[in-house]
Order: structure tokens, then sequence, then C-alpha cells
């Protein structure tokens, strides 16, 4: 009986009402965007042994100020312990997004989940790990770490599904809602620049040795970043300015190969076919999508055979990948954010480091700043493990 | 509106398999995982030799799904409409330890694509659905204990929203120490109702 009223609750929607994103460019959505539509590049070299024996170009944050914004956030939280990079980086990311809504997030109704695809692996450095407990470097901790911090009652729900995780958590939190579960979901997400992430991306050559160039001609590889982003999904809409709400969202595994994307993109194509049927939406109703768009041969030519065989290669299409790298578990929600803010600004930002179509289907690449009226948009990601996801989200007026 | 239930069941846990709750496999000698998964895969004979090229986790996950889905047919639905949703504790712990011990020291740098690949705890979700064409949804929980709610909340929404209709849903764990594998077949044949109660109850007929 409960199940078939969920079902019945045709008006309810589930709107995007806070997020944030800090990164190489900064700590907000605003200022990230305000860097992006500058052309601001945050991937830079990076020399540091502690990272890798050769330098290597990637997005970081700065260190310096992830430590003074942390330390204002202790005091006003009267919290003294002692937080690891990752954590200080969630924690901030989370506060200000929560900062600009209403929300309590020590309600039993708010739920937080995290997506992260490697968490505080950093501690298994044996220099590292003596600070910590023992249980620090998994996941779960990591999760609770969050929540205890901003004395939420639920269990952080964690998922950990390699380069989709941000858009799965998105998808995921939206169903929460609407099932009627929670009435408030936190999404945060996040990973760093580690030895361990940077020696594995390494030893595949699947690294850039230039900040990384998506859907061009000379695209040689992927950049690493760094970042983590929060994206506050509710079932009120925001009082007197306009909502984007979620409309559909889906995943789907190629069954094809773990490190190497279907030459068909056929989970890339289920993936968005089932959000866009979700949505009730058809391709011509989307205005702008932001792909995956890693700058790896294989992805960016794998995504562009989806989005043609969706019909939608007169689409506008970006990737922001070029200036922030590749963030792992942060990227579905932090490229979701610019996305929402690109579609409250009516103005689809270029694709840093695209010069010259090089993908097999000839789709949409923006290489400039276009202004548009963005009334729906596709989020696509993909990742190891033949996974794929899809998001569908619209303004409501 | 179809009712879902749970089909089948299957766990694998101190040395022994156990399929609905009937012990089918037991190695007692095996000291490992690595050694388990080794004379599991002998009595299962899948004749896939990709297998030997995984982690140990994803052996376990694989072999687990190929006591699950040995002699089901789910010829009935499509590819696109079969999900997979697992969740451990642990994520790829022990193979991250691995990767860890070839880059520990410059001195002795070797990192290797084919270890590093498999430190993600979803890649295991990648050799399941490979092996069994499976292009449903994917999700990879971590949770602390196993959290019967989590998994079945997630197979029921992804029901409810129509995106799928049949579930590959459990936890598979591998700490230094131990490991366990359970996993659940969801469809829409069965007696036993799909519900976090009965999975919780399933999850413990096995201490």
């Amino acid at each position: 009986m409960e199940e078939k009223s969920w079902l019945n609750r045709i008006d309810f929607m589930v709107y995007f009402i806070s997020d944030n994103i800090i990164s190489s460019l900064g700590f907000s959505t605003q200022e990230n965007f305000d860097s992006l539509l500058k052309g601001e590049i945050g991937i830079k070299t990076i020399d540091d042994i502690n990272y890798y024996p050769e330098p290597f170009p990637a997005s970081a944050i700065d260190e310096k100020r992830l430590k003074e914004e942390f330390q204002k956030l202790a005091t006003k939280y009267s919290n003294n312990s002692n937080f690891t990079k990752l954590e200080k980086m969630l924690l901030l990311s989370v506060n200000d997004a929560l900062s600009k809504t209403e929300i309590d997030i020590a309600s039993g109704k708010t739920a937080i989940v995290l997506s992260t695809t490697k968490g505080n692996i950093d501690l298994l450095e044996m220099k590292k790990s003596k600070n910590y407990e023992h249980e620090r470097v998994l996941l779960w901790k990591l999760g609770e770490i969050i929540g205890k911090f901003y004395h939420n009652p639920n269990e952080v729900i964690i998922l950990s599904n390699a380069c989709i995780s941000g858009v799965l958590a998105i998808n995921t939190a939206a169903m929460i809602i609407n099932s009627g579960q929670y009435d408030n979901v936190i999404v945060t997400g996040g990973d760093i620049l580690s030895k361990f992430v940077v020696s594995g991306f390494m030893s595949f050559l699947s690294l850039s040795p230039t900040a990384c160039k998506p859907f061009d001609k000379n695209r040689d590889g992927l950049s690493l970043g760094e970042a983590a982003g929060t994206i506050i999904l509710s079932n009120s809409p925001i009082i007197k300015e306009q909502n984007i709400v979620f409309k559909g969202g889906s995943s789907a595994n190629d069954a094809n190969h773990i490190s190497g994307p279907s030459r068909t993109a056929e989970g890339s194509f289920i993936a968005i076919k089932k959000a866009m049927k979700e949505a009730e939406m058809d391709s011509k109703q989307i205005n702008h999508i932001s792909a995956h768009g890693t700058a790896t041969p294989y992805n960016d030519d794998m995504e562009s055979i989806a989005i043609e065989r969706h019909g939608m290669q007169n689409i506008p299409v970006n990737s922001i990948k070029g200036t922030l790298g590749h963030t792992l578990g942060a990227a579905g929600i932090i490229e979701t954010a610019i996305l929402l803010e690109e579609m409250r600004h009516n103005t689809m930002l270029k694709t840093t480091g695209f010069q010259e179509i090089g993908v097999s289907k000839p789709i949409n690449i923006l290489n400039k700043i276009t202004k548009k009226e963005l009334k729906t948009c596709l989020k696509m990601a993909s990742g190891f493990g033949g996974s794929n996801a899809a998001l569908v989200v619209s303004k409501i007026y | 509106m179809k009712e879902l239930f749970i089909t089948k069941y299957c766990h694998i846990k101190n040395n022994k398999v156990f399929v609905d709750g009937t012990l089918v496999f037991s190695d007692e000698e095996a000291d490992s995982l690595k050694s388990f998964a080794k004379s599991l895969y002998r009595n299962l004979k899948p004749s896939y030799n990709k297998f030997f090229k995984m982690d140990e986790i994803s052996k376990l996950g694989f072999l687990a799904a190929e006591v699950l889905l040995k002699d089901v047919d789910l010829s009935a639905y499509a590819e696109e409409e079969i999900s997979i949703v697992l969740s451990n504790s642990h994520s790829t712990l022990v193979t991250d330890l691995n990767h860890q011990e070839t880059i520990e020291d410059y001195n002795n740098f070797f990192p290797s694509p084919s270890v590093f690949v498999y430190t993600l705890p979803n890649i295991m979700i990648g050799e399941i659905s490979i092996r069994h064409k499976l292009r449903g949804e994917n999700a990879f929980f971590i949770v602390e204990n196993f959290n019967s709610e989590l998994i079945s909340n997630h197979i029921k929404n992804l029901f409810l929203t129509h995106k799928s209709e049949a579930f590959v849903g459990g936890w598979v764990n591998q700490s230094e120490d131990d490991f366990e594998a359970f996993l659940f077949l969801v469809t829409d044949k069965g007696n036993t109702p799909h519900n976090d109660f009965e999975i919780n109850r399933l999850h413990n007929l096995i201490p």
C-alpha cells in the first residue's frame, strides 16, 4: 500500500537547492565558475616527490588556504580533532553549500551521501599512517567522520563506483528523496592527489604530459585533479528563485572490458536512454551536454558514439577536465554543479584544451563561451569497471 | 504491479559454500582466499581464463556469482534490466596494500597497471557483468557492517522507478585476515518476499 502511494506522487519533485566546489580554482561554485569564464587553468606542473619522482601536470588545491579556511570552521564547531586533508576539503565543502540553505543537517530527515573512489588512501603511506588510527583509511570511517562532525544521526551512505561515483550518488540521492525516506540529501564527494593514484595512472600510461585536451585530435591522455564538491537535494524548492530539478538518472554496464570502454558505447547509450525515459524527454529537448570528457583517446571517442547514437550530434557538448583535471569521486558532483551554474547563467563554457575535433563521430564540441537558453541538460559519466551513468536536469518556470 | 522475491541466495564463509542455506562445497585446508578461490574454481570448472588475472576479492565476487547464477535462466530479462548492487566494509584494502607495496620506496618502484586497475571495488561488478552479460544498473556501497536495509531500499527504488527487473545484491568483503560473500538474486519469482527483514534473516543463517 505504501509503495502504491509512492508511485502516485507524480507532482513530487527533487530540487537542486545548493552546491559547492573546492578545487584549484577556488572554494565555492561561484569562484570556480568565474575562473572558468576567465579561462583560467587549474592544471599546473607539480614537482613533488611525495606524489611522483618526476614532474607531472595536475590540478591541486591551495594547501595554505585549505588550512586557513578549515581553522575557521573548526573554531565555529569547537572541534579540535586532527583531520586529514580530504576530510577538511569535504567538511568545508558541505559547510559552504549548507550555509546557503535553511536545512538542519542534524535532523533525522537529512541524509548524507558520500562519493569517493579512494578516500584517505594517502594514509597507507608509512609516514602518514602513524598519525591516525588504523581504520581511518577505510571509506566507512571517512563517512562516519563527516556525519559525526555535523551531528547527523543517520549512517552516511557511501558510494564507491570508480569515476561514475558522483553522478551515481546524485541519482541515488534523488531516488531516496522520491521514496519519501528523507526530505533533504547532502551529496558530497571528493578525492585527493596521492602517490597511490598518480603512480597508478602513470603505470597505465594514461596521463597526458600537458594539461589534457578533451575531444581534441591531439589528445593524449587525462590530467588528474583533486577536489571536493557538494550538491544539496531537497523535496522543497528554493523560495523566490528559479528552480532546477532532477528529471531522471541511470547507470549501466558495458559488460565488455574492465579498463576500456565499449566500442559501441553500449553502457553509456543505455544509461542515457534510461535517464531520458525517466525524465520523459527526447533528444530534441536536450539543450546542452556536460560530457565526462577525460581526454583519453578511447573515452572521448566512446562518448561521441553514445551521443551520435542518440541523435544528439548537434547539441553543444563540453568538458571542464582541461581546466580542473579528472577529480575521480568529486568529478560527477563538481561537473554537475558547474552545469547547474551554466543553466542559471544561460551560458555554456568552452572545452579548455580543445582545438580540432578528433573523435570518430562529428559531435558539437564547444570551443568558446556561448550564450543559450538552457532549460534541460544532460550529464554523462563513465569509468573503470565498464560503468556508465547519466542524469537529466531541467529548469522549472 | 509485480512484486519482488528473493529467488536464490548463497554464502561463502569460513571456507564453505552454501546455496539456499545448504552446504555444497568446503575446503577446510585452504589457508587464504587465494588458495580457497583456486579450489572452488576447480570445483565449479567455469573454464574462464580471465579469472586468473583478477585480484583476490574480484575472484571471490566472481565465484559467488558463479554459484548464485548456476542453472538460473535469466533469458526472460533483457541484459539492461538486470542490475548489480553490492557492498562491503573494506573496499579493496588488500589489493590497495599490494599496490602500495610497489610504490612505497622509490628505490624499489614498480607500480603495475594490472594491480592498480583492481583497486576499485566496482571492478568486481564489471567482471560479473562481462561473465553474465549484465548491463543494468551498478552500485557499490561501503558500510561498516552488512546493511540489508541499504541494499533492499536501493533495489526497491530501482524497481519502482522502472530501471530494472532483476537484481544481484549482496556483500563481498576481504579484510587482511578474513573473507566473506553473501549474494542473493531478486526477481518476480520465489517464495521469500524481498525486504530488509528477510535479507537480514538469510544473511544470518550461516553464523
